[in-house]
């Protein structure tokens, strides 16, 4: 055991923060490509759903990954739960190269980390009940006594505070609210006590309340078991209630990563600070005025644009330098990088 | 009746026959507006603001067990026009409806460009070719390249979709067009597309809207008035300047307090409880239940009463 190790369990409350803490989960420069295939072309080139990510993650931190839809996020939440092969890179756990564990190995880490989908309604088996939904999970991990099982099962309705427990274990999905569905995904992630929970889009499909009310769920249980999370989501409002880190990405790609409140205070990256000034709040002055959207779509993953990937809608762009070259990561400010050529300390 | 009234909607419902009796989806709706005006209807999952949407333009399921109350338009009553009639004056020509997941109902084996013609030969009768040109100039004005008339809907991002989905709506220059969530499925630079491109249409066509979404803060883009429906009924009418200062219903403070921010520190909160079930929905307030002010009055149903220009059913403001 380190030091380090040993006076965080003493004195938890010192080391609250994950941050200050040995690192859990450790990603270096991966990449998920998928190939396309053209009917009666064969290959066709690659889709760079991931390229060239690395982030490390402390024991007990919650992250939050930001970014539009088709970006990468799934893909690199995927990849960090064994359901896809990386094309290159490494993910460590706990120490170990998951790659290289085999099979029981493999296995092992499964049950070190839970999932939780983004749409409960697809996420549950619809013809199976809740107690039979939760108990799956603990019979294919080996917990071959029936009162165990129970008692589990029981442990974790009762985590998420769906109480009384008999009266939810004969349900199905469809007899229940999204948002009590959405408990039941979470506690199917917990049953086995993973160390991490990855938590992709877990509250889009729901109402606001619902959503606050499973976010705060999320959190007590973060606490409680010491649980790092990344908690992937589009909606940047929810960021700063729930994480101690932002993570933005763009086009396969991590462009910006701080701790939340330096980067909502300032977005070091062109593209963070479209993602925050097109977030709204509820305000009657928003009606009066028009938002500042950067043009164009994000780019195809099978041929990015050359240099930034942001280049083509960039109202910043710096001719023969961003469109010509890639940013490495800049370090502006401790602990706030950027992929972004404004911030290159030769430049300025 | 004012003379410059819009829409004019009165004690409205709408049930539907389901498995286990009757839903109550509609339940006794009122509500005027003005031209040229944007109304928002919020409000929690299931509380029936597409029933309402489907009430309105009178595009009813098949299990339906009761439609009653009355609607106007420009001063005439559209409950008692003949179906017939009804198409061919008052759908897609004076009020369209951009349904929920519209973008996603799009018909796979028509280019867009043709989709977007065809209500104008349909409702009013344009050549071919004189449609295709109104849909390319349409496709211009929301931003859809026109090249991409060409298209099939695979072939566009969700968000050309849901252009395309308004250009349609769009086409005929109705006086109101209703979208149902128009931007809760996309990403948020194109949801902030979508409502840059709203309120340009109000602005350039004089258009009026009545725009559904459980997102509030989204809402207020577009906003001059906010209704809150809970449970089939609508609780409260407001400016929208009024209201998202300071809202007068206990729930819409409660759902006001539980939409994040980013700009401010507040902790969102969430209510407690679930809505009522709407086949047999309470005999008293409906939000009694969840409802931190709740006194011994609230077993009865409170009525409407106005306070300065809004309305809101709830008893603490007799
Ligand atoms: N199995 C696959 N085969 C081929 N391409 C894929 C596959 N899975 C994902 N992709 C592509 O990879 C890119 C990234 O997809 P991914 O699902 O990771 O995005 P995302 O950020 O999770 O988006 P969303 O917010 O819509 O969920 C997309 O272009 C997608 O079409
Ligand atoms: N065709 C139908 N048959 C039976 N019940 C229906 C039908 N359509 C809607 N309902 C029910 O009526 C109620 C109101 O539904 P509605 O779709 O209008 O709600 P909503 O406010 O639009 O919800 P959401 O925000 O989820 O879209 C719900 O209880 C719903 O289950
Ligand atoms: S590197 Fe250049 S193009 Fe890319 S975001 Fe920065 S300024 Fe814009
Ligand atoms: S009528 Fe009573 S229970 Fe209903 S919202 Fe008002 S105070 Fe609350
Ligand atoms: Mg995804
Ligand atoms: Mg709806």
């Amino acid at each position: 055991m380190t030091v380090e190790k040993q006076l965080n369990e003493a004195t938890p409350a010192v080391f609250k923060k994950g941050k200050d803490r040995e690192v859990l989960l450790s990603i270096r420069d991966l990449r998920v490509w998928f190939e396309l295939r053209r009917f009666g072309f064969g290959h066709a080139g690659y889709v760079r759903a991931v390229d060239g990510v690395s982030l490390d993650l402390h024991r007990g931190e919650t992250i939050a990954v930001v970014g539009e839809s088709g970006c990468g996020k799934s893909s690199l939440m995927k990849a960090i739960l064994g359901l896809h092969k990386p094309t290159e890179g490494e993910i460590i756990f706990d120490g170990k190269n998951i790659n290289e564990v085999g099979q029981a190995g493999l296995n092992w880490y499964r049950s070190q980390v839970g999932y939780v989908q983004q749409d409960p309604y697809g996420a549950l088996p619809p013809f199976m009940s809740i107690e039979r939904i939760l108990e799956e999970p603990l019979i294919i991990n080996g917990v071959s006594s029936k009162q165990e099982r129970r008692d589990r099962i029981m442990k974790a309705l009762e985590e998420v505070k769906l109480t009384p427990q008999a009266e939810f274990l004969p349900k199905f999905p469809h007899q229940i609210s999204g948002g009590q569905q959405q408990r039941i995904v979470i506690a199917r992630a917990m049953i086995l006590q993973p160390r991490l929970i990855v938590a992709d889009e877990p509250v889009s499909m729901l109402d606001a309340s619902v959503r606050v009310e499973i976010l705060r769920l999320m959190s007590a249980l973060q606490e409680s078991h010491d649980l790092a999370v990344i908690y992937i989501t589009h909606d940047l409002s929810t960021v700063r209630y729930f994480s101690e880190r932002i993570f933005v990405m763009y086009a396969g790609q991590i462009i910006e990563k701080a701790e939340v409140d330096s980067l909502l205070a300032k977005q070091m990256h062109p593209y963070s600070e479209a993602l925050l000034a097109a977030t709204s709040d509820p305000d009657a002055d928003n009606a009066l005025t028009f938002k500042q959207v950067p043009p164009g779509e994000p780019p195809s993953l099978v041929k990015p644009p050359e240099g930034c990937r942001f280049h083509p809608r960039c109202p910043y762009i710096i001719e023969g330098v961003c469109d010509v070259k890639m940013p490495p990561e800049f370090e502006p400010v401790p602990s706030h990088y950027t992929l972004c050529w404004l911030h290159d300390p030769e430049q300025n | 009746m004012a003379e410059n009234t819009l829409l004019r909607v009165e004690d409205l419902k709408l049930y539907f026959r389901a498995g286990k009796g009757v839903v109550q989806a509609v339940d006794g709706v009122s509500f005027t507006m003005n031209p040229n005006e944007a109304v928002v209807i919020i409000g929690e999952s299931g509380c029936g603001k597409s029933s309402f949407a489907k009430a309105i333009l009178r595009l009813l399921p098949r299990n339906v067990e009761h439609y009653s109350g009355k609607i106007y338009l420009n001063g005439v009553e559209l409950m008692e026009m003949e179906e017939e009639e009804y198409r061919q004056k008052v759908r897609w020509v004076k009020m369209s409806l951009v349904p929920q997941a519209a973008m996603n109902s799009l018909n796979p084996v028509l280019r867009v460009g043709d989709q977007v013609a065809e209500p104008m030969i349909v409702h009013h009768g344009f050549r071919k070719e004189d449609a295709l040109n109104q849909a390319r100039e349409m496709f211009k004005r929301v931003g859809v390249p026109v090249d991409f008339a060409e298209r099939y809907a695979f072939e566009l991002s969700g968000g050309m979709r849901q252009r395309v989905a308004i250009a349609m709506s769009l086409v005929t220059v109705p006086e109101l067009i209703v979208l149902d969530e128009p931007t809760s499925a996309l990403d948020l630079l194109t949801q902030a597309n979508i409502m840059n491109l709203l309120k340009r249409i109000k602005q350039e066509m004089a258009t009026s809207f009545i725009l559904i979404t459980h997102d509030i803060a989204t809402s207020s883009e577009l906003a001059d008035r906010v209704v809150v429906m809970y449970a089939g009924q609508i609780v409260e009418v407001g400016d929208s300047r009024r209201f998202f200062n300071a809202p007068l219903h206990p729930y819409s403070a409660k759902l006001m307090a539980s939409v994040p921010r980013l700009r401010a520190t507040i902790e969102p909160e969430y209510i407690t409880g679930q809505p009522p079930s709407l086949i047999n929905p309470p005999t008293g307030c409906r939000f009694a239940d969840r409802c931190p002010m709740r006194f011994e009055k609230c077993d009865q149903e409170p009525p409407t009463f106005e306070k300065e220009g809004r309305l809101v059913k709830c008893w603490l403001h007799e």
